[in-house]
């Protein structure tokens, strides 16, 4: 049997994706350009006696998402730059009462209302950084429509095998452009489901790390009932102020994710082999990055291209290592230099690391690109 | 016998964190008879609150708690209610979470007429904070942020329910202890978004910057400027000059609740496939 093909957006291949991931709660607000998330949302929901609610702003949705999560529901939300400065603070509430949830933003030209239908890809530390406090960021930046559909499925695993908030941030042409999408048959990608209490409930612990960095989640209604705050928690979820247990744990949200970076990144080495200077792109900067590197290769420039799929955590290894074989870096992105602060740091003043910012809402082209392959010496 | 309270308090989580003289625990008391008499399943029922000492309640009850984020009560609920409409849900909070930062997710609940209860603690005054002035407190009166009087207009926050769309609203005082569990019960018995606001006291930070004396005084004001409904009928303009309704003010039975009407879009969009 064939697989089932379409013609999409990358929009809706996020809404195909999360619903073939289980989602089966939406809750979110209009916001260009991401709206097409929650218009398919709205659609293909109740088909399946699934829940969307258009809530009164973006931190309602936010804060919907996560109280459905705990209720037992898979949680998706999708919003944009200004979206995703309202939802920050849910978010850091996401990560520390470790509720599963998945936000999706598209990337569109800020601050503020900046450009709302211009690409951009200025989002990307605001993933990190957006909300206070220490904690754990897992972000994805998909550069096709196929891609969109599988990284929103992995986001939604990854939420629930971290037990964190996920971010897919794909730029905005990314999310609206067009392409041929073939569809995985149910079960050809894992599913990975939350992992449920193992103890009864009068033994139960919402953060018992007995059972290591990621305890199980009981869901609200099943017979498990506890306590979930924001403030910092013991292992039974109760606020504590003592200085030992907050040291601890705040370290355990973070080290989950971080000290499994090698589960969680991913990547794509495109011509690095042999390659003298490596293009670090993402998102649809990086289709402009390909096609220069292979113009490149016809001129006899051994450059190549590392492809950064998880943006967060931020793949420092890897350019680590490329950082101590190659000439340099070229970093095209939109914006005035996020990841190539982050290439920077992990070159450690082994390869020089030359930028391409552009912030005017036009994508970056691969003549730019390959003129500043050039300029790597 | 005397009331078990208890049954419903979690183990080792008392004392509470309210100061003496403070009504909060007197609406505790409310809301844990009130459980009672419905009968409701520990884990079939969640209490949500926002921040603020009011939003501390959920801690010591023993259900399904949820202490979310400042203001965000009603739309975590929300999330709850919607992802299991089979649970019951009561809000609870202060009037500075619920009707300032939280303003908008409260008309909001209130429009949709979710079938949720939300209990206000109004104390007219942030107190976990030291006392800043709240959408609640009367023009005139002092907080710490108003040294020489309020200069704001305050919210009648059970017309602000009736006006945003709740279809039972009920008022009660932290005086009339009595009172509180039997508005509650009937509150959760309504089917749709109904909210309960309790006159409270914060000797605190708002007693004592306002020439209360003590709280005895505090609680006499309670007793004195409350009026049941009932007997308002019968009383003239002059009368009413100053005083404030007690008792169920509002209840609309015809309103579609949310959750019954999402689940006729689950219908429809299913018969649509």
């Amino acid at each position: 049997m064939s697989k089932k093909v379409a013609f999409l957006q990358g929009n809706e291949a996020a809404t195909y994706g999360a619903l073939y991931a289980g989602c089966n709660f939406f809750a979110g607000y209009p916001i260009t350009p991401s709206t097409e998330v929650a218009e398919v949302m709205s659609i293909e929901l109740p088909k399946i006696g699934g829940k969307f609610i258009q809530m009164e702003d973006e931190i309602g949705a936010m804060a919907a998402i996560l109280g459905a999560s705990l209720a037992g529901a898979k949680v998706l939300t999708s919003t944009s730059g200004p979206g995703l400065s309202l939802k920050q603070e849910l978010i850091g509430y996401g990560c520390i009462a470790e509720i599963p949830c998945v936000v999706y933003n598209v990337m569109r030209g800020g601050p503020s209302t900046g450009m709302p239908t211009g690409p951009s890809q200025s989002d990307v530390m605001c993933a990190k950084w957006g909300t206070h406090g220490d904690h754990p960021a897992i972000c994805l930046v998909p550069a096709s429509v196929q891609e969109t559909y599988e990284e929103v499925i992995r986001a939604f695993n990854l939420s629930e095998k971290y037990r964190t908030p996920v971010l897919v941030m794909p730029d905005e042409i990314v999310a609206h452009m067009r392409e041929r999408i073939v569809f995985p048959e149910p079960g050809e990608i894992e599913v990975v489901p939350r992992k449920a209490p193992t103890v009864p409930p009068e033994q139960y612990k919402p953060y018992d790390t007995q059972f290591g960095d990621v305890p199980p989640l009981a869901s609200y209604g099943t017979g498990y009932k506890f306590h979930v705050t924001g403030l910092n928690k013991m292992q039974d979820g109760f606020p504590t102020t003592k200085a030992e247990i907050v040291q601890a744990e705040e370290e355990r949200q973070v080290r989950k994710v971080e000290a499994n970076a090698d589960d969680i990144v991913t990547f794509e080495e495109y011509m690095l082999a042999d390659a003298e200077v490596v293009v670090v792109a993402y998102g649809s900067t990086s289709r402009s990055a390909r096609y220069a590197v292979n113009v490149a290769r016809e001129q006899g420039i051994k450059a190549g291209m590392f492809r950064i799929k998880t943006f967060w955590p931020f793949p420092d290894k890897q350019i680590k290592a490329l950082a101590a074989k190659v000439k340099g870096f070229v970093v095209p992105e939109m914006n005035l230099g996020m990841c190539a602060g982050e290439v920077d740091r992990n070159a450690q003043g082994k390869a020089p690391v030359l930028g391409i910012f552009r912030v005017d809402g036009e994508p970056i082209n691969p003549d730019q690109i390959l003129a500043k392959i050039k300029e790597v010496k | 016998m005397a009331f078990d309270y208890d049954k419903w308090i979690r183990p080792g989580k008392l004392p509470h964190i309210w100061c003496p003289g403070c009504g909060h625990g007197i609406v505790m008391k409310g809301l844990i008879r009130a459980l009672e008499t419905l009968k409701l399943e520990k884990n079939n029922t969640a209490v949500v609150s926002g921040i603020g000492c009011a939003s501390r309640l959920p801690g010591y009850i023993d259900c399904c708690t949820l202490h979310t984020a400042h203001g965000r009560a009603a739309a975590f609920a929300t999330g709850v209610k919607m992802a299991k409409p089979e649970m019951n849900v009561i809000l609870v909070g202060g009037d500075g979470d619920g009707t300032a930062i939280g303003g908008n997710h409260f008309i909001h609940a209130c429009r949709r007429n979710i079938d949720m209860t939300y209990i206000i603690m109004n104390n007219y005054i942030y107190g976990m904070t030291g006392g800043q002035f709240s959408p609640a407190t009367p023009t005139g009166h002092k907080a710490s942020t108003t040294p020489y009087g309020n200069p704001d207009p305050c919210f009648d926050i059970a017309k602000l329910a009736i006006g945003a769309g709740a279809t039972f609203v009920a008022r009660g005082t932290a005086f009339h202890a009595n009172q509180i569990d039997k508005l509650i019960v009937e509150a959760i018995q309504h089917k749709g978004f109904s909210v309960v606001e309790i006159l409270d006291d914060c000797p605190t930070t708002y007693g004592r910057r306002n020439k209360y004396k003590s709280v005895i005084e505090m609680m006499n004001r309670l007793k004195e400027v409350a009026v049941p409904v009932k007997a308002a009928e019968k009383m003239t303009a002059e009368q009413l000059q100053g005083k404030i309704l007690t008792g169920v003010l509002y209840k609309d039975e015809t309103k579609p609740e949310y959750t019954a009407e999402y689940a006729k879009v689950i219908e429809r969009a299913k018969a649509s496939k």
